[in-house]
């Protein structure tokens, strides 16, 4: 590799990751703000966001909020991609551009969107409605991963499975989502990215009981704390841990 | 013999295209049937009407006297093997031929034992714990016809079973298919456009064309007298020469005066090159030798009418050579008789 491919690549690098960078090891700051100079080191900010009980609280309210809507939405998606993969269904290049519509639209339009219906309903603010925001928000997604991976060499093997004697429910519990299991595995890691750090939606739905971007945007408020620093990494280290474990299960390739 | 399976004047259309125009069949339990014709013929569709797969716009599909026309697959005694295998990618070879079993609730010890034995018959006891990605294209066809096989069906329904497979390894399974199914004596259906493999394996061959039959009948007879020109010219080649019928038994052609008796008026005379000899009453000129390893295929144009190409089977030493003018001739007995184009 040329020297100057080497360069440009290490700058994009930093320029990506640079401002992380500067977050995580701030975090591990002694002193009480998060700014040069670094004063030593220490893991006080991190005892202090585990014993911020509305951090704390806030965290597991968003894993609870990722796991459950990104369950959802996977079950979703993969059913309505088979309806649409096997099935015949009137206007089905309309409704399916309907159906992945939502990917297109900003967050905030869909938020207010909820907002305003969720009022007409009488539904109020909760981590219920983030929910169903995220589900709204993710479903799309999980769609269009496991669509992309329905061929018709499949329906012929869930055929088989039907001539042996398997009923429809035995066929997608047996045949379908197996051997979709890459696929289903890669729309539920990325729904529970999207879900784990989306704000709009979450800030524009709920009112006490928050999930924990809301909660850090809170604390935010407060002004610069390494506090905020040492949360952030958090986050941040989790998501690095789920991005890991999609990509050791969901991208490996198969031997073959 | 009984009939199992007895097909009443089948129909079926995709949008305005006939793909099956009034098929009639009937297959005795444990024969071999081949439906053999080539792509588009419609010999696909009916093995799929068979296993339930698609309904036919009209006709009946009986099967041991029960009609089977609306039931689902599930619900026959028929069980498919697919041109892809279809096998569970995700399942071992084991599990992948349990699966009907276990759908039939069978206890999982005497499910193991089942399969263990009819791994055995299809000769891949040792790959109970591998996948399918693992093995070859000649034995993920045994896997198929193994998990098909162990729901013990009445009729097998086989599409194009050998078509992914090399020409070396397709005459192996052939072989293997007919030892198997002599075995297990279950009726087998068997769909292809390869006349050869119809022709090794059949103990009925059902000759289709434009969703048609066109013939069907023993192997020997649909060869040695195909019903029309189809027939004649795609089971093996054959010289087709117009005809007239002018007196009862005697049949005017551009190259001669034949006797030949036949049932109706005759259109057309037919012959097989492996009956047309060098030296005799017909004068040619040969214009193609391919030498072929155990013979040569020669090609011969009759002197009184260009458009008379005459196929011809001679031994691999034999000298001939293009351009050269001789005769040709054969025994009349092996001319075959035809009354129309179709």
């Amino acid at each position: 590799m040329k020297p100057i491919s080497i360069i440009y690549a290490a700058a994009l690098y930093v320029f990506i990751f640079l401002p992380v960078a500067v977050l995580v090891l701030f975090s591990f700051q002694s002193t009480m703000f998060p700014i040069p100079p670094l004063n030593g080191l220490s893991l006080r900010w991190y005892v202090a966001v585990l014993n911020d009980a509305r951090l704390t609280s806030a965290l597991l309210n968003s894993v609870a909020v990722a796991l459950l809507t990104s369950a959802l939405a996977t079950l979703l998606g993969f059913l309505s991609a088979w309806g649409f993969a096997r099935f015949y269904l009137p206007a089905s290049v309309w409704l399916r551009g309907f159906i992945t519509l939502p990917l297109t639209v900003s967050y905030l339009i869909i938020g207010m969107g909820l907002l305003i219906f969720f009022n007409w309903l009488g539904l109020p603010k909760s981590l219920l409605a983030v929910g169903i925001g995220h589900v709204v928000i993710n479903l799309p997604l999980c769609f269009a991963v496991i669509y992309s991976q329905m061929g018709e060499n499949q329906a012929n093997i869930e055929r088989a499975a039907r001539d042996l004697g398997a009923g429809e429910l035995q066929v997608l519990s047996l045949i379908t989502a197996p051997m979709l299991w890459p696929a289903v595995f890669a729309s539920f890691f990325l729904s529970m990215t999207f879900s784990w750090d989306e704000f709009v939606i979450s800030f524009l739905l709920t009112r006490f009981e928050t999930t924990l971007p809301v909660e850090i945007w809170n604390l935010l408020r407060a002004g610069l704390n390494p506090k905020t620093n040492a949360v952030g990494s958090l986050v941040f280290g989790v998501s690095v841990l789920l991005a890991i474990v999609f990509e050791l299960f969901a991208f490996r390739k198969k031997p073959q | 013999m009984t009939t199992l399976l007895d097909v009443q004047s089948l129909y079926h259309e995709f949008g305005a295209a006939h793909a099956v125009e009034n098929v009639s069949l009937k297959i005795e339990a444990g024969s071999y049937t081949v439906l053999l014709g080539p792509s588009g013929s419609g010999k696909t569709t009916v093995l799929s009407i068979l296993g339930g797969f698609l309904k036919p716009t009209q006709g009946r599909v009986f099967i041991n006297g029960v009609d089977c026309t609306n039931l689902p697959p599930a619900k026959r005694p028929t069980a498919t093997v697919f041109q892809d295998y279809a096998l569970f990618p995700h399942m071992t070879i084991g599990n992948n031929v349990a699966f009907g079993l276990r759908m039939r609730g069978l206890a999982k010890d005497v499910r193991l034992k089942k399969v263990r034995d009819m791994l055995q018959i299809v000769g891949l006891d040792t790959s109970f714990d591998k996948k399918p990605h693992q093995l070859s294209g000649g034995q993920r066809q045994r896997v198929a016809l193994a998990r098909a096989l162990i729901v013990e069906p009445s009729l097998l329904l086989l599409d194009e079973p050998l078509g992914a497979l090399d020409l070396k390894l397709r005459r192996t399974m052939q072989d293997e298919l007919k030892a198997i199914q002599r075995r297990v004596g279950t009726a087998f259906v068997h769909v292809t456009h390869d006349q050869e493999e119809a022709m090794a394996l059949a103990d009925h061959i059902v000759v289709m064309n434009n969703g048609r039959i066109e013939d069907q009948g023993a192997p020997e007879r649909v060869y040695g007298r195909p019903a029309t020109i189809f027939t004649a010219t795609f089971m093996g080649e054959s010289t087709v020469i117009p005809a007239s019928e002018t007196a009862a038994g005697q049949v005017h052609t551009s190259i001669g005066v034949f006797n030949c008796s036949y049932a109706k008026p005759v259109q057309f005379l037919a012959i097989r090159p492996e009956h047309v000899k060098l030296g005799g009453s017909i004068p040619v000129e040969i214009v193609e030798v391919v030498y072929q390893g155990s013979f040569k295929r020669v090609a011969a144009v009759a002197r009184n009418d260009a458009s008379i190409r005459i196929l011809c089977r001679v031994s691999a030493d034999a000298q001939v050579s293009i351009g050269e003018n001789t005769t040709v001739g054969f025994d009349q007995a092996h001319l075959i008789a035809l009354d129309g184009p179709h």
